[in-house]
């Protein structure tokens, strides 16, 4: 795979500097058989500092968590070596073991083993709940 | 409806016909009598209460059904550190339908995600207690004829009662009711029942530090509470908040003659005993709800009809 340009794929550009292999884990991309690139503290005019990450060949990857995780991330979608859409990123509804229940009444703090599951319950204030037992997440 | 997890899972006509059948049921015992034949009710009870656990198998022995399950964690199969999940899955295969208790916020909920049968919340820790809720609604009703177009007081631990937040969130939704929230300092309503039921749905409502007495005269439903020693981290603060609010029969002089008084139960001392003999004090008759309220539901997800 060409780094600079991929024919068909994702690039997930603007991230901030360090936070790639966060975002690598969250999207679950480990579990991918296709390349993928990850680029570390490339120049940003916006940003001083930045990371990519390239996807080759799949597009179909649920990126709802971007917007969680950091609204400044910009997706391209490429297709034949052209840019054919720049996705929009908004707050997803659900989280699913993005973030940790920090309540020590809640069935999670119990049983480990359980989905962590945030619901966005309030989308003016950023607000989530876990689905358990509806206590804030923690900013 | 599968399941019933959270009050506000109901709509509005959902509720209206769970307590047209409670009532149906009070009226006509007889005919529901064998509806439940051959069927099994589970009360899985990871942490005991005695009031409604025993309701729940009452209301299942009333519809001709048979109960199993434990009452304590300590002699279930959680004390060998079996998940909610398995334990639900094993009972599925034996029970048609499940009541469950839980100290833990959310453990019906992870229940009902696995369950083959029907799940019931009979309670997680301070969260939910939807069959609470039904039965007050269900006393309310009958009392007062229907549900809106009335004043109810709050009285005592209005913070961590979590009966009074679902109530409040369930009494929000009809017209007319204007909320009175009675408590100390200390046990003030949380801002956010304020801001998110309260506010959100329009509903009047004032908060108040006075006497019990001096509210008294306006009310049409005074719902008591208990406050609760385990909430409290010091044995003081615990007995001076649990004397600040006490229904005694002088406090009563002002009051309306056909006031509700009701009191989920257990008591402490927040009433006099000596209201109990008042027509107005109708909590005995709210745990008799209760049960028809429960029967009710269980016939409901069960999917039995007379
Ligand atoms: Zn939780």
């Amino acid at each position: 795979m060409n780094i600079d340009s991929i024919k068909n794929g994702l690039v997930i550009d603007h991230i901030r500097a360090g936070s790639a292999m966060r975002i690598y884990n969250l999207l679950g991309l480990d579990e991918l058989d296709c390349t993928v690139a990850i680029i570390k503290n490339a120049q940003s005019a916006k940003l001083g500092r930045k990371d990519i990450i390239k996807i080759d060949t799949v597009t179909d990857i649920d990126l709802d968590v971007l917007g969680y995780v950091d609204p400044g991330i910009t997706v391209n979608v490429i297709r034949g070596g052209e840019l054919v859409e720049k996705k929009q990123l908004s707050l997803p509804e659900r989280l699913e073991n993005v973030l940790r229940c920090r309540n020590p009444r809640c069935i999670t703090s119990a049983e480990p083993g359980l989905k962590q599951v945030f619901f966005l319950s309030d989308r003016a204030g950023k607000t989530y709940r876990c689905l358990y037992c509806e206590a804030k997440a923690e900013k | 409806m599968r399941n019933l997890i959270d009050i506000r899972e109901l709509t509005t006509d959902e509720i209206a016909s769970l307590l047209d059948t409670g009532d149906d049921i009070m009226a006509h015992p007889g005919d529901y009598r064998e509806l439940c034949r051959y069927k099994k009710l589970a009360t899985l009870f990871f942490e005991p209460s005695t009031r409604t656990r025993l309701s729940f198998e009452a209301a299942m022995y009333e519809l001709g059904g048979q109960v199993l399950g434990f009452s304590e964690a300590a002699s279930s199969s959680a004390a060998k550190g079996e998940s909610v999940a398995d334990t639900v899955r094993v009972v599925g295969c034996y029970a048609d339908i499940i009541a469950m208790r839980h100290p833990k916020e959310g453990a019906p909920l992870v229940a009902a995600g696995v369950s083959p049968v029907p799940v019931i919340n009979a309670g997680d820790g301070g969260h939910n207690h939807p069959t609470q809720t039904l039965t007050d609604l269900m006393t309310i009703r009958r009392e007062k004829g229907g549900l809106g177009g009335f004043t109810i007081g709050l009285c005592g631990d209005l913070k961590f009662g979590r009966t009074v937040h679902s109530l409040i969130s369930a009494l929000a939704r009809y017209d007319g009711v204007k909320f009175v929230l009675i408590s100390p300092e200390e046990l003030k309503l949380p801002s956010y029942v304020k801001n998110d039921v309260l506010r959100a749905g329009g509903c009047e409502f004032r908060q108040t530090a006075a006497d019990l007495a001096e509210v008294i005269p306006e009310l049409d439903v005074l719902y008591m509470t208990r406050v609760q020693r385990e909430r409290f981290f010091n044995e003081e603060d615990y007995i001076r908040l649990r004397d600040s609010y006490i229904l005694t029969p002088a406090k009563l002089i002002n009051a309306k003659s056909d006031l509700t008084i009701l009191h989920p139960l257990p008591r402490v001392n927040e009433i006099s005993t000596e209201i109990d003999s008042d027509p107005r004090a109708c909590y005995f008759r709210q745990a008799l709800c209760g049960k028809y309220v429960r029967m009710a539901l269980i016939l409901k997800l069960l999917e039995v009809t007379k």
